[in-house]
């Protein structure tokens, strides 16, 4: 009996998850300037996306901030992780606590405290202060997914090349990263989709002027819901899927 | 061995950014609490719990409870569909467990803003969902969808619930199913093996699942502001307004110290449970 339900009721669980996207994706392609009935088939959404600079303004912004923010991200994350493995100190509690923290705070508090932050500091909003919060919020990610790694770790090979003479770095340089590379990759996967996608903390330490994408999109769904964000949503979709498959693919071919 | 020097510099790093632009700002914000602004936002010197009493009168203790209730609902309604989903999931051949992870995973790394976009789409009055609802005369056609407290609810539930899939997924595919094998030998039915000898098991995980969806949710600020209407406001989006209409940042600080509590509370709770010794029991076993 109960096979048959959770059967049942995992089919409508992933129908409920893709419905609102596959219906997305179907208005894109809607002659109808309003949603909702169909008239017909188009791609003249697609044509007038192109033609779109702000939209490709707030993309080259959100890329510029993702690319930076992922790459800090992901060496704070890695020497972070390596500390809370090589060491077993009060010091490392604390500093478990403190990467552990940001995940469990809902992002609209981290959005004003670093909103707090940068005005007590006189920061001007920008993208730079994008770029801060990014970076923040995603030294916890790369690092819990690197330090998951890393308790799997076969120690008998640090100890071997420990034994015949290696120095820390040389270990580092030569056994630890060459393991690590996989879930490093994973981790900048993770922190570079995190900051494309991330809209709430954004809003908060957003400059006038220098939208990200997903700022953007919510503005305009704010402003009525132009057909346009429908072509650019399902753009999206694509970009965000593929990348999550080649995120899934890296972790499958590690060794667990 | 220059071991504390090599500490320190492996650790700074991350601590040292952490610190600065999460803790510190973090004890800006429930500092503020203790402050009291005037009628233009201007902080005054001093300090007072006028802010924080603001969050006894009716309004805020109203906003309080509709928050609690809306992510509570979430968190149960998002737990009924992952229990049973990562159930089926870890009873799956290997390869179609790989392919159901995906699966789970593609919405939850795509783009939030859209997926809540999405929903607007769908529950558009002139879109599908309604349609269908109206010709099995579900639905009369000037009822809205959109815009009230259950579309904040579905949109939630959406948005949430695979949070919880995965790690229950990962528990799941952990349990040891000869147990149930065993339970139904010895002539257990297999809805009863399922609540006698799964569910139990996997109780550490659905607390966990659990916050996974709290969390979110008791923070919400886009869903209610975009799918919600007058009357379906969080506590996100008190503090927002707070923030950027009235400027009233003690009032926006005690607020958001209230959140945290809601959020932190339960999370506290659970890692303790997790650290204490029926937890430790069962990873000895």
């Amino acid at each position: 009996m109960k096979a048959s339900w959770s059967r049942w009721i995992s089919y409508a669980g992933f129908a409920f998850l893709y419905l609102p996207v596959l219906v997305l994706i179907g208005s894109s392609f809607n002659a109808s300037r309003f949603g909702g009935a169909w008239t017909g088939f188009t791609l003249s959404w697609y044509q007038r996306l192109l033609c779109e600079p702000s939209i490709w303004n707030a993309l080259a912004n959100s890329l510029l901030v993702a690319t930076y923010s992922s790459l800090l991200a992901t060496i704070l994350g890695v020497t972070a992780a390596l500390s809370l493995y090589w060491y077993r100190s009060t010091l490392q509690k604390l500093h478990l606590g403190l990467l552990l923290a940001p995940l469990v705070m809902p992002d609209i508090l981290m959005g004003i405290c670093l909103l707090f932050l940068f005005s007590s500091i006189c920061l001007k909003l920008s993208l730079f202060t994008v770029f801060l919060a990014h970076t923040t919020f995603s030294i916890s990610y790369v690092a819990m997914i690197i330090k998951t790694r890393l308790e799997t770790l076969d120690t008998s090979i640090i100890e071997a090349a420990r034994d015949l003479g290696a120095s820390t770095f040389y270990m580092l340089r030569k056994i630890v990263l060459p393991i690590l590379a996989p879930s490093i990759l994973s981790g900048w996967l993770l922190a570079f989709t995190l900051s494309l996608d991330d809209f709430v903390i954004t809003f908060f330490v957003v400059g006038p002027g220098a939208t990200t994408l997903p700022v953007y999109i919510y503005s305009m769904m704010k402003f009525g819901a132009p057909p346009l964000i429908n072509a650019l949503s399902t753009l999206i979709l694509l970009f965000t899927a593929v990348i999550t498959v080649v995120y899934y693919r890296i972790l499958q071919e590690e060794p667990s | 061995m220059k071991k504390p020097l090599q500490q320190s510099l492996i650790t700074l790093p991350s601590f040292g950014w952490l610190t600065f632009f999460f803790l510190v700002p973090a004890c800006i914000v429930y500092m503020f609490a203790f402050k009291r602004a005037d009628i233009t936002g201007a902080i005054l010197p001093g300090w007072s719990l006028d802010s924080l009493k603001t969050l006894l009168d009716k309004q805020s203790l109203a906003l309080t409870w509709r928050t609690l209730w809306l992510s509570l609902v979430t968190t149960a309604g998002g737990l009924c569909l992952a229990i049973p989903m990562s159930y089926y999931m870890a009873t799956r051949t290997p390869s179609n467990q790989r392919r159901l992870v995906l699966f789970v995973m593609i919405p939850l790394w795509s783009s939030f803003i859209v997926r809540i976009f999405a929903w607007k789409i769908v529950l558009h009055p002139e879109g599908i969902v309604k349609m269908l609802l109206v010709t099995c005369g579900l639905s009369k056609p000037n009822t809205p969808l959109l815009y009230n407290d259950l579309a904040v609810l579905i949109v939630m539930i959406y948005s949430y619930f695979p949070f919880a899939v995965l790690p229950l997924y990962s528990a799941a595919s952990k349990f040891d199913f000869s147990l149930f094998e065993a339970a139904m030998d010895l002539g257990a039915t297999k809805r009863r093996s399922f609540f006698t000898v799964y569910l139990p098991a996997m109780i550490p995980a659905i607390l966990t699942a659990g916050l996974m969806v709290l969390i979110p949710a008791a923070g919400a600020y886009v869903i209610p502001e975009v799918v919600g209407g007058s009357g379906s406001e969080m506590l996100g989006n008190t503090i927002a307004r707070r923030i950027f209409l009235d400027r009233n940042l003690p009032v926006a600080s005690a607020l958001s110290l209230l959140l945290s509590l809601v959020v932190f509370i339960p999370a506290v709770i659970i890692a303790l449970w997790h650290s204490g010794p029926q937890a430790r029991g069962g990873e000895n076993r």
